[in-house]
């Protein structure tokens, strides 16, 4: 079995009108074993900036880590938040640090820009970047999840549509893989509030 | 074939584990201590490979200990299960240690905690888990009879059920088992569950 299945994972992000959302199943497995079912997948990096990572779980936990530390220094030197697409090009640059010996992750990186306009991209685990106008996949869970967004979403949502929109995205795509569901996790961003959501699908 | 496995009840968490100690097809002790009083208020189930799981809880307990020499006051539960996450974390693409660990322990303000950290260097917060071939059956017996606050004799009546399913259903299910409980007083062997006892050594 492939190493990025090992624990199972499924998250994506979707563009909408000076919106953005970003959801993750809940499930930690071991294999065919459920470890857990609130496992948490997408990390806030500042107010108006999410990120998503799918594949082996220690190593989202230690590139969490990681991205963390580095946007606190940022913070520190440069008095500000980071946009979202430098924050990107900084997911990249670790990642590919590690190109002989990688982290086993595919981030999801979603984001609001200073004009609020979305930002939205997904890479690779050795750091190659995808940008997207409309929605990111990623997991093991990854194509129903391109199946399902690609006939669901539209263009410019507003946060309410978005979110059924991509919880409906979520769940039935879920519901296809064995590693991953468990109910699911939502983040709706608008330049003024984030709403965190919990889904209850079908829990196994 | 090891069995480790532990939950929280009501201000107390337990854990329990097999007590062989196996090479090959030889069992070499039927008494071997799996599950190590870390300091006042915490436990440490390991299982995995032989010399890793000694060493390497070993190391864990004097640098928790040094922490308490060093700044007077002792860890929290969820501080040590970090620092045990990033010792395995760091050694994971070194020379990575085979333990995968149950840390359960009591701390004041917060009450019991177990924490769940693999092989790998995944960490989770949980209130049942287990390890080993004996997993497979200690989770589903969990799973249908635990809740959260279980009193100390329900949780001991469910452990038991737990030992009684793998010594029926696991094919070299190990003979006896050790339950060591945390909660307001401590750290403390709970009691033993043998179906063999290991004959003494004859004096000379």
């Amino acid at each position: 079995m492939s190493i990025f299945e090992y624990n199972g994972s499924a998250l994506v992000a979707m563009v909408g009108k000076n919106c953005f959302a970003i959801a993750s199943d809940r499930r930690l497995g071991v294999q065919l074993q459920t470890i857990a079912t609130d496992f948490q997948r997408i990390f806030k990096i500042h107010d108006k900036l999410y990120i998503g990572l799918s594949g082996l779980a220690t190593d989202v936990q230690t590139l969490y880590q990681r991205l963390a530390f580095r946007h606190k220094l940022y913070q520190l030197r440069e008095e500000r938040d980071m946009k979202p697409e430098t924050f990107a090009s900084l997911v990249s640059a670790l990642l590919y640090e590690k190109r002989f010996g990688p982290y086993f992750c595919q981030p999801v990186i979603a984001g609001l820009g200073d004009d609020s306009v979305p930002f939205i991209c997904t890479m690779d685990c050795l750091g190659a970047k995808e940008l997207a106008k409309d929605f990111v996949v990623s997991g093991t869970a990854s194509e129903s999840l391109y199946g399902a967004c690609e006939s669901m979403y539209k263009p410019n949502m507003e946060p309410e549509e978005l979110f059924e929109t991509i919880s409906q995205a979520l769940l039935s795509s879920v519901d296809r893989d064995c590693l991953s569901g468990w109910g699911g996790h939502v983040f709706v961003v608008t330049p003024t509030q984030v709403q965190e959501r919990t889904l209850k699908g079908r829990m196994d | 074939m090891e069995c480790v496995f532990g939950l929280v009840g009501d201000g107390f968490a337990l854990i329990a584990a097999d007590t062989s100690a196996v090479h090959s097809i030889l069992v070499h002790k039927s008494n071997e201590d799996k599950v190590m009083i870390l300091d006042s208020h915490k436990l440490l189930g390991a299982s995995g490979e032989g010399g890793d799981r000694v060493q390497f809880t070993e190391y864990i307990q004097k640098n928790v200990h040094l922490y308490q020499f060093r700044n007077g006051i002792p860890l929290t539960t969820a501080a040590t299960a970090n620092f045990t996450r990033g010792e395995l974390a760091i050694a994971l693409r070194k020379n990575p240690y085979f333990v995968s660990i149950l840390l359960a322990g009591y701390d004041k303000d917060i009450g019991p905690s177990l924490y769940y950290i693999d092989y790998i260097a995944t960490l989770h917060k949980i209130e049942k888990g287990a390890f080993g071939y004996g997993s497979y059956f200690s989770l589903s017996m969990m799973d249908r009879h635990y809740r959260s606050g279980m009193s100390l004799e329900e949780a001991i009546d469910l452990v038991d059920k737990c030992i009684m399913e793998i010594r029926s259903r696991l094919v070299v299910a190990p003979p006896n088992f050790v339950i060591k409980i945390v909660d307001k007083d401590g750290a403390r062997e709970y009691g033993w569950r043998e179906s063999i006892k290991d004959a003494g050594v004859a004096a000379a």
